[in-house]
């Protein structure tokens, strides 16, 4: 492999983690309170379906972006209406709303476009363009750091710069702050939390609400950043990845970039590489498509060593007397 | 205190209803400020209800809160300690994985950032140890801290948002003798500053040793209110219970026979790899009970777990005189119970119960094998109904209903019902943890009872309990643990509660410093070893 070969799969290792990152970030901050959200899925479908939907009716991606987090923070309400207010299980309330934007998602698309479940293509203001940070046709020419400057760091869509942000970002939030040190407590012990006169219920609709900030800014890569425009299921088990990654991380913020980051190589590779030829035996490209999924379930089985999840997640918080 | 100053804390009138129960009735009383005011009563008497009303946990049906001569509003906890309240719970709400300094923050931080706030913390936690006898290392996470001192962290937390009434809620539960001396001494230490507490606990020895005033509560009503100096631990068992209450064990001399269990090094390691069990032997015989003294977790609920078949052991075990199999299948529960080995297990709703299952199928759990219960390959459940109605007429089990769910039954009631199911198969040996853990003062002496009853029937009786008067009333020999390890036997009559609280610390011999020096000291050390084996 040449160098510019490994920098083009880096490239696309940094394209393909940005989503996945801006998600675990999202689940980071929900299951930290205390919520655990397998709907990390169907909020992304629906923010990406939504966006997308919506920069090719006004042809600004901007308005686009706003939609799709709107509808995120619409399915993160009902998660959190359901598991926090009313108490419900978490777990099956996070698989409806991922059955929901499934079905919702290409049932609106096809009534609004009628191309089959997608939204039209997304052009020119309907899309995230690549960003050129200056100076980075100038400094090219230098050996090595330059094309690392300018193919690697330089030329990427704004939400992968926020994205990359919002891990120190997280990291202040939950370790530098009164809201992160109660947002930990929340998830940790609730009943701590509440004899000291915070409220629990307004701390998890928080994290909640920022998982579905996070969400949004996800989905609404996904579908104007990463890709032009909406088809169905596009985010393809990106949620699921996700929430691995959250778990080999440990709910922590830095791990969460790695983490992500690992996932998106695996990605990248089997995008670049889809036969591989071993001398007479070809790898089938459904094999290295496959590649990122089996690598997560053997990394979860074997080399994360023991996580320990938040010690309130998945509970509803009651009152004891 | 004179009689003019405006009570601390003045309650006039409460009432609250939870459905159809009525926990608190019409409920007043005056705490004045600069003493420490005991409010005893049995379980379910309304005692926490009545606090969590003062904390704003609940919201009282009528009636009125006067604090410091002003009626105030508590809607929530954030008004209770903007009133001056503090409240340390029976059961500690602390964040396990944070540190001393971030749990007494916690909700009363400064401003959004945390560092100034730790700061300020870090200062005041200082002077309030120094000025209290509350040393604790602020940088510690709770989850490396003795009980003794997380109740610290509760106290602290409380007196970091200045509370000047402080509630504890059973206190001394989980302490050894040591720390609950040291605990009664910041106590001390609070009210010589002028601190008002509510001291909530149903031993009488602490009210009797602690309190200035004391208010009695049953079946959600304030019976009395006393002071201390004027009353006995008997009038108030008394007033508590309703009738006159045998408060010591009424037993004659044990006769030992013959060596019914003997245990020689035995030893068991935990799922995390920790060894919980190093090497115990004992021996109990026949007609004898034997105490075994501890704080909780120092090994003596391993102990039971292997004595009664559901944990793995190494070692030797010997029911007269014949070796029983201490791993594979033929280890469990029911095959010990095969040996003559009953167990009245230390959690009664999780290991002596199916709490949604009814009564009368609770009463031959371990033994529904027996082809006495047996009808063909069915159940004799009609057979089975009628001894349980039986037992439970025996057992003074009330409601003495065997369709009843275990769980609709008080602790006290639920305690009896495993009783009779083991005691009436007429075991060789009666395994028995924790007998009256929230069981009510009545229902002790019952259980108490039976128990000397069944020693004086010949039978062999290992008593494991962390109220040391338990141990000291019932037991005819006591073997002290800590960390897993016998520290020494005595006989009761030759010894009394420091030296057995110095053996529950590990301190086997009287020690030249300070008392609470040499405790504290091994305390550290185990703390020290165990963060070591969790790695």
């Amino acid at each position: 492999m040449d160098f510019a070969t490994l920098l083009q799969v880096l490239d696309s290792t940094v394209r393909l983690a940005t989503p996945l990152l801006l998600a675990c970030l999202a689940g980071l901050f929900s299951e930290r309170s205390g919520i655990f959200d397998i709907g990390l899925e169907g909020k992304m479908l629906a923010a990406a379906f939504a966006s997308a939907a919506v920069a090719a009716m006004t042809g600004s991606v901007w308005v686009g972006l706003l939609a799709g987090i709107v509808a995120s923070l619409f399915m993160s309400g009902i998660h959190g209406l359901a598991s926090i207010t009313f108490r419900g299980n978490q777990l099956i309330s996070g698989v409806a709303i991922n059955f929901l934007a499934s079905g919702l998602t290409v049932l609106i698309a096809q009534d609004w476009f009628g191309q089959g479940g997608r939204t039209p293509s997304l052009m020119g203001g309907g899309r995230f363009e690549p960003i050129t940070l200056p100076f980075a046709e100038a400094l090219r020419g230098v050996p090595v750091l330059g094309p690392v400057y300018a193919e690697l760091i330089s030329g990427h869509s704004i939400l992968v710069y926020v994205a990359f942000l919002m891990v120190p970002l997280s990291w202040f939030i939950l370790y530098r702050t009164r809201f992160g040190l109660r947002l930990r407590a929340v998830g940790e012990a609730p009943e701590a939390v509440d004899t000291a006169g915070v409220s629990v219920i307004g701390l998890r609709f928080a994290a909640v609400a920022i998982c579905g900030l996070l969400c949004g800014l996800a989905g609404a890569y996904l579908a104007t950043g990463l890709q032009a425009g909406f088809v169905r299921e596009m985010t393809a088990g990106r949620g699921y990845i996700a929430l691995a990654a959250l778990i080999f991380a440990k709910w922590r913020p830095w791990y969460a970039l790695s983490a992500c980051l690992l996932f998106g190589l695996l990605q990248a590779v089997a995008l670049r590489y889809q036969n591989i030829d071993l001398g007479g035996i070809t790898i089938p490209v459904q094999v290295m498509d496959a590649l990122p999924y089996i690598l997560t379930v053997v990394i979860l089985a074997g080399f994360v060593g023991k996580a320990i999840p938040p010690r309130a997640g998945g509970e509803p918080y009651v009152k004891e007397r | 205190m004179t009689d003019t100053a405006a009570p601390a804390i003045e309650l006039k009138g409460i009432s609250k209803a939870f459905g159809p129960v009525q926990a608190n009735k019409d409920i007043s009383i005056r705490v004045m400020p600069g003493t420490i005011h005991g409010i005893i009563g049995e379980n379910g008497a309304g005692k926490s209800t009545l606090m969590s009303i003062l904390y704003g946990f609940y919201k009282a049906d009528a009636g009125e809160v006067w604090i410091h001569g002003k009626k105030t509003e508590i809607p929530d906890s954030q008004a209770a300690i903007a009133a001056g309240i503090g409240m340390v719970f029976q059961h500690f709400k602390l964040v396990q994985n944070f540190t001393v300094l971030e749990n007494v923050i916690l909700g009363a931080e400064d401003g959004p950032m945390l560092r100034p706030s730790l700061a300020r913390a870090r200062g005041v936690l200082k002077r309030l140890s120094e000025e209290y006898e509350l040393s604790v290392d602020p940088d510690q996470l709770i989850e490396n801290l003795s009980v003794g001192h997380q109740q610290r962290v509760e106290i602290l937390k409380a007196l970091y948002r200045q509370a000047d009434i402080l509630i504890l809620d059973e206190p001394t539960g989980v302490l050894t003798p040591a720390e609950a001396d040291h605990l009664f001494r910041i106590l001390d230490n609070l009210r010589a500053e002028g601190k008002t507490i509510i001291l909530i606990t149903h031993k009488l020895r602490e009210i009797m040793e602690i309190t200035d005033t004391v208010s009695v509560m049953r079946r959600g009503e304030m019976t009395a209110t006393v002071k201390t100096a004027e009353t006995s631990p008997e009038q108030l068992a008394e007033l508590m219970v309703g009738r006159k209450v045998l408060l010591r064990v009424d037993k004659a001399p044990a006769q030992p026979g013959a060596s019914v269990l003997e245990i020689e090094n035995l030893r068991h390691v935990d799922h995390h790899g920790v060894e919980r069990l190093k090497g115990i032997s004992l021996e109990v015989k026949a007609g004898e009970i034997v105490g075994i003294a501890g704080v909780a977790g120092n090994g003596q609920s391993e102990l039971l777990e292997v004595l009664g078949g559901y944990a793995d052991g190494t070692g030797t075990i010997r029911v007269n005189g014949a070796e029983i199999d201490l791993t594979g299948k033929h280890s469990d529960g029911q095959s010990r119970r095969a040996r003559g080995i009953a167990h009245v297990p230390e959690d009664r709703q999780t290991e002596g119960l199916i709490m949604a299952y009814a009564a009368w199928e609770n009463t031959v759990f371990g033994y529904h094998r027996d082809p006495h219960y047996q009808s063909g390959p069915l159940m004799n459940n009609a057979l089975i109904k009628a001894e349980a109605q039986d037992k439970m007429t025996r057992y003074d089990v009330r409601p003495p209903n065997p369709n009843l769910a275990a769980r609709n039954f008080s602790g006290g009631n639920q305690q009896k019902i495993v009783l009779a199911r083991e005691i009436e198969r007429d075991p060789d040996i009666l395994l028995i943890g924790q007998p009256t853990r929230g069981v009510d003062i009545g229902a002790i002496e019952f259980i108490h009872q039976e128990i000397v009853r069944l020693r004086d029937k010949g039978k062999a009786i290992l008593l494991v309990s962390v109220e040391l008067d338990e141990i000291l009333s019932l037991s005819d020999r006591i073997a002290v643990m800590f960390d897993g390890q016998i520290m020494g036997e005595r006989l009761p009559a030759e010894t009394d509660q420091t030296e057995l609280g110095l053996l529950m610390a590990g301190v086997t011999e009287r020690p030249d410093k300070p008392l609470i020096e040499a405790v504290d000291a091994q305390l550290d050390a185990k703390e020290a070893r165990e963060a070591e084996q969790h790695g």
